[in-house]
């Protein structure tokens, strides 16, 4: 343990209304602490800046998975594990179910939560791009209310986000007709290994098509950006086109634009741009497979 | 012949301790007034220190400091070249070098002290590489960077140039691996005037230790005492660094009068202790038309890091192991470990070997490519038989058959259909499959002469209990010592397996039975065990306290009955070399080693040419050892050593900055997890081996020889990739697919 411990804090309020209102009494002073799984590694290395936390683990108004007729609604607290074993979430989401069982081991996946990977902010976190790619929003509640935003445009530079610094995410809210049976999909990790591995790419894409068209394409990619990226404009030139060739190149053209791959300790950015473009072709001949 | 326990899969002495949690690992264990201990490392790879300051922030009155102004020795490491500090005084030679060490019974705040202390250190100007050692544009250590250079010369290979059909040429590298045992370097010690020192803690080698701490504290043999507690894995790691950190908490225990205690936590382990030598390996080899060989050149380069620690002989084995399996006429190895600026390479399984056979096993590959072989006619045409010699011109007197262990694999592997069913797939798929293999040797105990200069001493004594304990100095890390020496002795003895107990390695109380390395332990230490055992029964029947017939109980009583007449019962056995064997230190040639286990392993791989990742999808290991004394160990070894080799090939990747390792966390130095590993079918051929304890030769090390060069013979034989240096990682693959299609 390289972190001299006495210099942190850490509270249990006793409701989310009083974790709400210790947030709300100096905004960014304290900061929420869930399953632990990202910063405990930090505090373990002695990189944990901030100090102070209080614990939200405990707070069952942020657990809990809803299905309505429209959407399927989970709390900030759901673990991966959870994530995985819900019936709904492996047929209609199947993409975040594989992308909650290749993230760390099991420990990791039953403390590990939904809403703690997105509050990360990590460029290479695993549920990111299959939650953009499902359209998923986001429920930020503060001791002046609550809001509903969409997921995809939240993170809007490396560990930057679209949240105040008394708000805390709530929930997060899929909508089944992003979805249905007329959805393909298709969910890829290039991991540094086959488990317990960061990944170097994560890709999420989906399509539907008709008539041998492609009617409608959202891809989101993990690890190529300083934050995970939506690629809309790749995801648009897809629109109305068959999948050949051409179709191919227009769209790993558009791709080459969006995504900005880096050298670091895991990859190179030259490999990175490569197996992402490979993955999209690969994406793009399994809508005919 | 009929046997109670040799053979037999007889369960761990210490197992259940193990599993169920009592086993009390170094870390697990307190003493009153317990001080913790932490090191001051160098942040620069070459440099004078100029001052160290200490931030006015901490109460620097409540801590124990010191710096090799305290060392009441020698300030080196005692091993083989004395040049290694313990605490480095004016210059540092690796980043990680400790400069200086702290203690405090409270952890955290010492934490917080360590990074405190500032180094003011000069820069100098740098080695990083084994080639700009080679090079010598920088001279870092003695007078031209090289610790040790060995010569080994057979025939007369300037003459064969000339009438070669083929040379071939070829040059090969490896890299970096961290042993990556489960339990950190970890010791506790108490050391005063007057009681001298004690060190506990996780080793290999509790007699390397004790040999350090003499010169470190200039205290006579007998002052000193080291005990090696439960130890979590070694796989080479804790075969020298231990005696650094026991010297480091000795030292804060003398400065400060209490027990001292220093755990590293990963990430200090990682970056400051010692990992597998770098090397680089050129192969010119001569053949004719038939692909019979005629001569091998071989330079053979090894990257030793700052200090020459082991080296030297991790550099002699990879030097002897260089022509491999093959009868060659002609052969000249030319070898060098070399300096660099970056924390010292140490022992890691293999020691050597794996390094210069990769290089081997990957050039006979392109030689029968050259000759217009498959690569497993080529080498059946070169396989070293009986009565012919290896490089060091050793004959071998084993009825070695290399030829049916690579029948034996190919058809455990289904090697020649996979091949043939593999080129017709895939023309057209997206995901590549191939088969390859290696076929190699290694030799067990220490090299030559080694084992004559140790004369390694056994002991055996008569319990309270009427049980039998062994001494011996060899420990338990993992691999099997405590079972192994039990079964040799109850099988000598007939006794009950619970009735052989294995004593804990204490140096005040075991003989120096040598270290636990070199695949020694079962050939070598395991027939001291099984002589000192058989001595012990001698001195009962000799008193009459025993009759030449007798029951397990009858044995207990009689070593009851001599313990109440004489007081106590030990026997101890030394090693002698068997007679034949003939070693020339000076040439480097003759009996390299008493015995040489032999195999051949086949990988099965898949290459995704989308994100080019290699996968080893299935793997046969195919080998002679002996005579297996227990079948699950045995295999255990086999099976833990191919996961090592392909963690070694495919993902153990040292990312180096500076002299330094930076990815030193467990999230970004990748082992292979179970679901990267494919099945490993273990098949072992036995031929009892009349100097080893039940016919048995050495295991260990073995299983870290074949993989990598099997795996990348099996990448080429998927994608006609031609890929010479590990690890190879996904985007080494990508850019060798790129020049493939450039």
């Amino acid at each position: 343990m390289r972190a001299y411990l006495p210099a942190y804090e850490l509270q249990r309020p006793a409701s989310l209304d009083e974790a709400l209102r210790l947030l709300a009494s100096a905004p960014g002073e304290w900061r929420p602490f869930a399953g632990g799984t990202d910063l405990m590694v930090l505090l373990e290395a002695g990189k944990l800046e901030h100090r102070k936390f209080f614990s939200i683990w405990h707070l069952d108004e942020l657990r809990g998975i809803e299905e309505t007729i429209e959407h399927i609604t989970l709390g900030a607290l759901t673990t991966y594990t959870e994530l995985q074993s819900n019936e709904t979430m492996r047929r209609e989401f199947p993409m975040l179910c594989v992308a909650a069982s290749e993230t760390g081991a099991i420990a990791i996946q039953n403390r590990g939560t939904l809403g703690g990977n997105i509050a990360n902010a990590s460029p290479a976190a695993d549920s990111p791009p299959a939650l953009i790619v499902y359209g998923a929003e986001l429920e930020l509640v503060s001791a002046r209310g609550a809001r509903w935003i969409a997921y995809e445009g939240f993170h809007t530079a490396y560990k930057q986000m679209r949240m105040e610094p008394d708000e805390l995410i709530s929930r997060i809210r899929l909508p089944r007709a992003s979805a249905g049976d007329n959805w393909k999909q298709y969910y890829r990790k290039v991991g540094t290994r086959k488990a317990q591995a960061i990944s170097k790419i994560c890709f999420a894409g989906a399509a539907r098509l008709g008539d041998g068209q492609i009617e409608e394409a959202r891809i989101s990619m993990g690890s190529v950006a300083p934050t995970v990226v939506s690629c809309t404009k790749t995801a648009s030139i897809l629109r109305g086109r068959r999948v050949n060739k051409e179709t191919i190149g227009a769209a790993q053209g558009e791709m080459k634009k969006e995504i900005v791959p880096i050298d670091d300790l895991r990859s190179t950015a030259d490999y990175r741009l490569q197996v992402s473009l490979n993955l999209l072709e690969d994406f793009l001949l399994s809508l005919e497979r | 012949m009929q046997t109670r326990f040799i053979g037999k899969p007889m369960p761990r002495k210490e197992g259940r301790e193990k599993v169920t949690g009592r086993a009390r690992y170094i870390d697990d264990i307190t003493m009153p007034g317990m001080l913790f201990g932490a090191t001051v490392r160098s942040p620069v790879p070459r440099g004078r220190i100029k001052e160290i300051r200490f931030d006015p922030q901490i109460p620097w009155d409540e801590f124990t400091i010191v710096t090799a102004q305290d060392v009441p020795g020698s300030n080196y490491v005692a091993l083989i070249v004395n040049d290694q500090p313990y605490l480095a005084d004016r210059l540092v030679n690796h980043a990680e070098e400790p400069v200086l060490l702290l203690a405090h019974t409270d952890k955290y705040l010492l934490e917080e002290a360590r990074r405190a202390v500032r180094l003011e250190i000069e820069p100098l100007p740098p080695v990083f590489t084994l080639d700009e050692s080679d090079e010598k544009k920088e001279i870092i250590w003695g007078e031209d960077n090289v610790f040790k250079s060995f010569l080994v010369e057979k025939g007369n290979v300037d003459d064969v140039w000339a009438g070669a059909d083929f040379i071939v040429e070829g040059e090969y590298r490896t890299g970096a691996q961290e042993q990556l045992y489960i339990e950190t370097n970890g010791v506790i010690a108490v050391a005063n005037p007057e009681e001298g020192v004690t060190v506990w803690g996780s080793m290999q080698c509790p007699y390397y230790v004790h040999k350090a701490l003499i010169k470190l504290f200039n205290l006579p043999e007998d002052k000193i005492r080291v005990v090696q507690t439960e130890t979590g894995g070694g796989f080479g790691g804790k075969e020298e660094y231990p005696s650094m950190i026991a010297g480091h908490a000795a030292l804060l225990a003398w400065k400060s009068g209490k027990p001292v205690k220093i755990i590293y936590d990963r990430a200090e382990d990682m970056a400051a202790t010692t990992k597998r030598h770098p090397s680089r390996t050129r192969h010119r080899t001569a053949v004719t038309r038939d692909g019979r060989l005629l001569g091998m050149e071989i330079d053979f380069v090894v990257d030793g890091g700052a200090y020459a620690t082991l080296s030297a002989v991790v550099l002699s084995r990879g030097t002897i192991h260089a022509a491999g399996p093959y009868n060659c006429p002609n052969v000249r190895i030319r070898s060098r470990a070399v300096a660099t600026n970056v924390p010292p390479h140490g022992a890691f399984r293999g020691f050597g070997a794996p390094q210069s056979i990769f290089a081997l096993e990957r050039h006979m590959n392109k030689v029968a490519r050259a000759v217009g072989l498959s690569p497993e006619e080529f080498r059946r045409r070169n396989f070293i038989r009986e009565g012919e010699t290896t490089a060091t011109s050793q004959v071998i007197r084993e009825a070695v058959d290399m030829q049916r262990l690579v029948e034996r694999a190919f058809e455990l592997s289904d090697y020649r259909d996979k091949q043939e069913r593999f080129a017709r797939e895939n023309e057209s798929a997206r995901v590549k499959r191939g088969v390859g293999f290696a076929s190699f040797m290694h030799g067990a105990g220490f090299t030559g002469s080694g084992e004559k200069y140790l004369q390694s001493i056994v002991g055996a004594e008569a319990t309270p209990e009427g049980r039998v304990r062994i001494l011996a100095a060899n420990t338990e890390i993992g691999q099997g010592t405590n079972t192994i020496f039990a079964q040799i002795a109850a099988e000598a003895l007939g006794l009950d397996f619970e009735q052989i107990e294995v004593a804990q390695p204490d140096t005040a109380n075991v003989p120096n039975s040598g270290p636990t390395v070199a695949s020694r332990t079962t050939m070598i230490v395991g027939k001291l065990v099984e002589s000192a055992a058989l001595s012990l029964r001698q001195t009962l029947q000799n008193s009459k306290l025993l009759a030449d017939s007798y029951s397990p109980e009858d044995f207990s009583r009689a070593c009851r009955d001599y313990l109440a007449k004489y007081g106590q019962l030990k026997s101890f056995s030394q090693y002698k070399q068997p007679a034949e064997i003939d070693w020339d230190d000076e040439k480097y040639r003759g009996d390299a080693y008493g015995a040489f286990a032999w195999a051949v392993y086949v990988a099965e791989v898949s290459v995704d040419t989308l994100t080019f990742e290699a996968r080893v999808e299935d793997f046969v290991a195919v080998q002679e050892v002996g005579r297996v004394i227990n079948p699950t160990m045995a295999a255990g070894q086999i099976e833990g050593g191919v996961a090592q080799g392909i963690g070694y090939t495919l993902f153990e990747n040292v990312v180096w900055r500076g002299g330094r390792m930076i990815n030193n966390q467990m999230t970004n130095y990748i082992i292979p997890t179970t679901a990267d590993i494919p099945p490993i079918r273990v098949h072992f051929e036995e031929m009892p081996y009349e100097h080893g304890p039940g016919g048995a030769k050495g295991i260990g090390e073995l299983p870290m020889d074949g993989a990598a060069p099997a795996i990348l013979n099996a990448i080429e034989n998927a994608t006609g990739l031609e890929l010479n240096q590990i690890p190879l990682m996904p985007e080494q693959l990508m850019e060798a697919f790129r020049g493939e299609h450039a």
